[in-house]
Formats: C-alpha cells, sequence, structure tokens
C-alpha cells in the first residue's frame, strides 16, 4: 500500500484572536482547579482539626497531667488512669488477636490445598478408588472452610464497632463471664461484669481481620523460590514455614500487629459496654477489673462534666496524647514497611 | 487440543526408548508412561524414558515443551502447584515415587535441585549450606556441622571463594556465587540424584564455564539431569540428551550420537535451528 501524498492545505494562523485563548484556557483550568479544590479541602479539614487540637491541648500538656489522675469532679488534674487503661487495654487485646489471627492466616494461605473447588469437586468425583475419593472430598472441604473462613473476615471487618460492643457485652461479659462466675465463684459476680480482659477480647475480634489479612499479605510477598529451595532440600512444610516463611514475613506481621494496636487503641464503642469506667479511684491490676480508657474520657469530659468551661482545656489535652499515640503507632507500623519494601526492592 | 498437521503425526508416535546398546548403564531414574497436567491440560504424554546412573542427561527443547515439568516432576515439586496431578510412574532404583505411601520429605532429601534463579535464603552463607543438614537432623555437633559444610562448599568449587566470610550474608555473593551456593547447598544433604533448572540461564560465560566444569566433577558422585535452554551448553555437558516437543518425548539418545545422526526429523530440525 502506498500512502496518499499529502494535500497542501491554506495554512490556518497560529495566531488565535485574544478572546479564543481566554476561554480556551478558562475551559482547561476550570476543571482542573475543581480538582485541585477537593484534595486541598481535605488537608485543609486534617489541617483544622490537627491544628485547633494543637493549639489548644499543647499548653496543656505537663508531666503532671500526664502522671496524675483526675481530681475535682474531672475538672483538674491529669489523665494518666486513662492512658494507663489504655495501654493495658492494647496490651491484652494484642496478646490475644496476634496469635490468633497470625495462625488464621498462615492456615489459609499456606495449608489449605488449591482455590479451584470445580476442579477438586471434580477430581473427587473422578477418583477409582475410595482412598483417593476421601482424601479429593476432604479438600473440597478444607477449600470450602477457607471460603467460608475468609468471607467471616472480610466481613467482620464491616460490622460496625458499636455492635462488638453488644456483642462483647452479651457474649463475653454474660455468658463467658457469667459462666465463669457460676461455675467457679458459687454465683458470685467475680467476672460476669464490664472487665479489662473482657474489653480486650471484644477489641481483639474488632481487630482481627487486621492481623489477618496483613499477614496473608506478607505472607503471599514471600518469595514463591524460598519456599522450593526449602522443601526442595527435604525440610517439611511446617520446617519451611518456622524457618524461612516466617522469618521473611516477619516485619509485614509485625506491621499489622501495629496497626491493629493503633485501631484498637482509638475505638470507643466497643469498650463502652465492656469495661470501660467512667472514673475509678485505682489503676487496673486484675483482668476483671474495670479501667479508664482515653477515647472514653474524651467522651465523659465532653458530655458529662459538670463545668464545660472548666473542662475544656483537659478535653484538649486528652484528645492530643490520644491523637499522638495512634499516630505514632501508624507511623511506627509505615516505617516496618518502608523498610521491608526497601530490602525487597534490594534483592531483586 | 490444537491440531499440528503432519509434524504432531511424528511426535504423537509412542515415545520410543533408547536402543538397549546405546544404554548398557544401570538406570537410576526410570520414567513409565509418565503424564502431567495442570488443571486440565495435558502437559506430559506418556513419558518413558531411564535417566543413567553416574551420568549426565539434558533435557531439551523449546520453551513450554515440558522440560522443567518433567524435572520437577522427579522430586515432585510440581505437588506444590495447586490443581495438578500426575499418572503413569516414575521410579527412582526401582521405588514408583508417586506411590500415595512414599514420604515425600524423603524423596527430595535424596533428589536435591537447583534451580533457574539463584534463591539462597537471606542468611549468612554458612546457614545457608547447613540449612538441609539442621532440618533433616544430619549431623550430630557442631564440629561435624563446619565439616559438611565446607566439604559441600568445597564440592561446589566455592571454597576457596568464601571460606573467610562464612558469616556474611549470602545476597552479598555475585550471581555465580549464588548459583554454586546453591550446588553446594543441594549437594550438603548428600543427594543420590541432583536435578538442575537450567542453572546458567542468568549467568555470564565465565560463571557458566565455572558450573559446566562442576557438572563434570560432579557426575562421579551423583546422577544428574539437567534441563538447558542452550544446545552447545546440552552439547557441552551431557552423556545423554532427551528433546521434548509440546509435553512429547522425541528423542532420547547418547548426546553425541543425538547431535550429530539425530533419528528423527523434528530432532534434526530444532537442532539446525529451524523452529525453538
Amino acid at each position: 500500500m502506498t500512502v496518499a501524498p499529502r494535500t497542501e492545505s491554506p495554512a490556518a494562523s497560529l495566531i488565535a484572536s485574544r478572546r479564543a485563548i481566554f476561554w480556551e484556557r478558562l475551559r482547561e483550568q476550570v476543571p482542573i482547579g475543581l480538582l485541585a479544590l477537593a484534595s486541598w479541602l481535605i488537608v485543609a479539614m486534617l489541617g483544622i482539626i490537627l491544628g485547633n487540637i494543637a493549639w489548644n491541648g499543647a499548653g496543656q500538656l505537663s508531666w503532671e497531667f500526664l502522671t496524675t489522675a483526675p481530681r475535682a469532679g474531672m475538672t483538674e488534674g491529669g489523665i494518666f488512669p486513662a492512658i494507663f487503661g489504655t495501654v493495658a487495654l492494647v496490651i491484652l487485646m494484642t496478646i490475644a488477636t496476634v496469635p490468633i489471627g497470625v495462625a488464621t492466616a498462615i492456615y489459609l494461605r499456606e495449608f489449605v490445598p488449591g482455590s479451584n473447588l470445580a476442579y477438586a469437586w471434580a477430581r473427587a468425583r473422578a477418583a477409582r478408588q475410595w482412598r483417593e475419593r476421601l482424601i479429593g472430598l476432604g479438600h473440597v472441604v478444607e477449600i470450602l472452610f477457607a471460603r467460608a473462613t475468609r468471607a467471616a473476615v472480610n466481613n467482620l471487618a464491616g460490622v460496625p464497632s458499636i455492635v462488638f460492643g453488644l456483642f462483647g457485652l452479651g457474649f463475653f461479659v454474660r455468658f463467658i463471664g457469667g459462666g465463669i462466675d457460676r461455675l467457679f465463684y458459687g454465683g458470685e459476680l467475680t467476672y460476669g461484669q464490664p472487665a479489662i480482659i473482657w474489653a480486650a477480647l471484644t477489641l481483639a475480634l474488632l481487630t482481627l481481620p487486621v492481623v489477618i489479612v496483613s499477614t496473608d499479605e506478607a505472607l503471599r510477598a514471600v518469595p514463591r523460590e524460598l519456599r522450593e529451595a526449602s522443601l526442595a532440600l527435604g525440610a517439611t512444610r511446617w520446617q519451611t514455614i518456622w524457618h524461612v516463611v516466617l522469618p521473611e514475613a516477619l516485619p509485614g506481621i509485625l506491621t499489622g500487629a501495629i496497626l491493629a494496636v493503633s485501631r484498637g487503641a482509638g475505638e470507643v464503642a466497643p469498650v463502652l459496654f465492656t469495661g470501660a469506667a467512667y472514673f475509678l479511684p485505682y489503676l487496673p491490676s486484675r483482668l476483671n477489673d474495670q479501667f479508664m480508657e482515653l477515647g472514653y474520657h474524651v467522651f465523659i469530659l465532653s458530655t458529662q462534666s459538670p463545668d464545660v468551661e472548666k473542662t475544656k482545656p483537659l478535653l484538649y489535652g486528652t484528645v492530643l496524647v490520644l491523637l499522638a499515640l495512634t499516630f505514632a503507632l501508624n507511623a511506627v507500623g509505615v516505617l516496618i514497611r518502608a523498610r521491608v519494601r526497601r530490602r525487597l526492592r534490594a534483592r531483586s | 487440543m490444537v491440531k499440528f498437521g503432519t509434524i504432531r503425526e511424528t511426535a504423537r508416535e509412542p515415545a520410543r526408548a533408547p536402543d538397549p546398546q546405546t544404554t548398557p548403564l544401570p538406570v537410576k531414574v526410570q520414567v513409565e508412561r509418565f503424564s502431567f497436567y495442570y488443571g486440565d491440560v495435558r502437559v506430559l504424554h506418556e513419558i518413558t524414558l531411564g535417566f543413567p546412573r553416574n551420568q549426565v542427561t539434558a533435557l531439551i527443547g523449546p520453551s513450554g515443551c515440558g522440560k522443567t515439568t518433567l524435572l520437577r516432576a522427579i522430586n515432585r515439586m510440581n505437588d506444590l502447584i495447586p490443581d495438578t496431578r500426575a499418572e503413569g510412574r516414575i521410579l527412582l532404583d526401582g521405588e514408583n515415587i508417586y506411590d500415595p505411601q512414599v514420604d515425600v520429605v524423603r524423596l527430595r532429601r535424596r533428589v536435591g535441585m537447583v534451580f533457574q534463579r539463584s534463591n539462597p535464603f537471606p542468611k549468612t552463607i554458612f546457614e545457608n549450606v547447613a540449612y538441609g543438614l539442621r532440618v533433616n537432623g544430619l549431623v550430630r555437633n557442631r564440629r561435624e556441622l563446619q565439616e559438611r559444610v565446607e566439604e559441600s562448599l568445597r564440592q561446589a568449587a566455592l571454597w576457596d571463594e568464601v571460606k573467610d566470610r562464612l558469616h556474611e550474608s549470602a545476597l552479598a555473593l555475585s550471581g555465580g556465587q549464588q548459583q554454586r551456593l546453591c550446588i553446594a547447598r543441594a549437594l550438603a544433604v548428600r543427594p543420590e540424584v541432583l536435578l538442575l533448572d537450567e542453572p546458567a540461564s542468568a549467568l555470564d560465560p565465565i560463571a557458566t564455564e565455572k558450573i559446566e566444569e562442576l557438572i563434570a566433577e560432579l557426575k562421579r558422585h551423583y546422577t544428574i539431569i539437567i534441563v538447558t535452554h542452550n544446545m552447545q551448553q546440552a552439547a557441552r555437558v551431557s552423556d545423554y540428551t532427551a528433546f521434548l516437543w509440546m509435553g512429547h518425548l522425541v528423542e532420547f539418545n547418547q548426546t553425541e550420537k543425538l547431535f550429530t545422526v539425530p533419528r528423527e526429523k523434528l530432532t534434526e530440525d530444532y537442532l539446525t535451528g529451524r523452529f525453538g
């Protein structure tokens, strides 16, 4: 095929009228401006919120504020019991959520054979020996179970936190706690009441999806070559996971744990019914003690205070501490992840 | 299935075993009517061939011909790929490795493997070689462990280069050194068969030469099966060569004969570069 010779058209002038240029620019710039405005709006909102809190709260921060208990009907003093309660709560929550979350993710990612349900089913049906058929059916059941678990994890992540709170009250406090009381304490109220252990377990349930998802991603990021190298040397699957896969995935798992902690530290609704106290004259020292918590303390200071004006600075200070805590935890998580990414990139 | 006209007819003939007089050697790994499926797609078609003991056998053929799948079938590495299955038998010293009672972990201890891309663990050089010994509980004490690590690194012709930095990260080694480390790691557990999956494909000519010299040396103690894209390499390092095409074994013979007087037209076409 030959290319048709280009016909010379009378040269259109490159010079446009000023008016044409103006309208053209306008058509081009207005949408861009609107897009930019939307993003600036977010930055501005965040700036206003953080600026307001930092401005009003910074003056409140002092050694005394961080290390003493509230006084005079919460209009004076510090927030130490709330900081202590939050930290204790989050530690207990981590002890519960990380092992269960990591174990679930390892099972789902490393031990469920295949993923293709139709194929597994066809294999099971086509099996000629009963032994093969049994193994095939076992695979089908495992795949179904894994799917159900994944669906449960995803749905768990979408449940409103207040529902977790009510569930915690009904299940942990009344059912488990009450059951313990009936069985071991002759019905005397010991564990069957809101307590730090029940709040921590409720929170653990809430943060479980975070741990599972990030562990799953960390496991998926471990190169297949490393697993194969280990297995080809005669290592068992468990040895491979323990000596090769988990050390590689550890930073990712830690990131997940930290994100879970920062999520848990900021939640109020789940601990509302399950263990957080309005005010306690002592620090929690047993699992069935109640506790004070930063988020809940913010709620109390802003709605239950006898003197709103006197409480205001305390409120700002508390919010600032809560924000700083969750931000710091998030920052640690992000830093670890960045370090791991760098290391992975350096390798390839 | 795709139709390939006349060429297909050639390939679909039953895979022929080598002439009895061309393989007087005892067979270490016997593949018998072995087929392999990814899902419903059959990628190996009733392969039958015997890998002779203490010899180097090369598997050659164009990309996607199934040579790597066949290699990975010999230590059941394909088991790790979901939704796959095997038919037929592969005998290691007369024992069917696909028997349901076979312990895959024991099998892999006897059939070592080196992969296409060097894949040292992100651990020290020493720990890389020690890994197989540790997980299999093959050494009783620290001294024995050190001896076996040194022995393996010497066998892989790497000892002199790394003896002063055994406790540095293996990832700091060059590509060729990493691949020899992977060979040393495989040798440490003293396998009987060594599977090499294009071990030099990512290496420069000098590193490749070292690996090839190593293969010639290792032949005395091991039965070696090597997959390679590079026909010159197959001609240089192997005693026997199997040519695979579209999942069929087209021809298996002594390397010298296969390269000089191929029996099949398809083999000749491939060797002369008419396709592939």
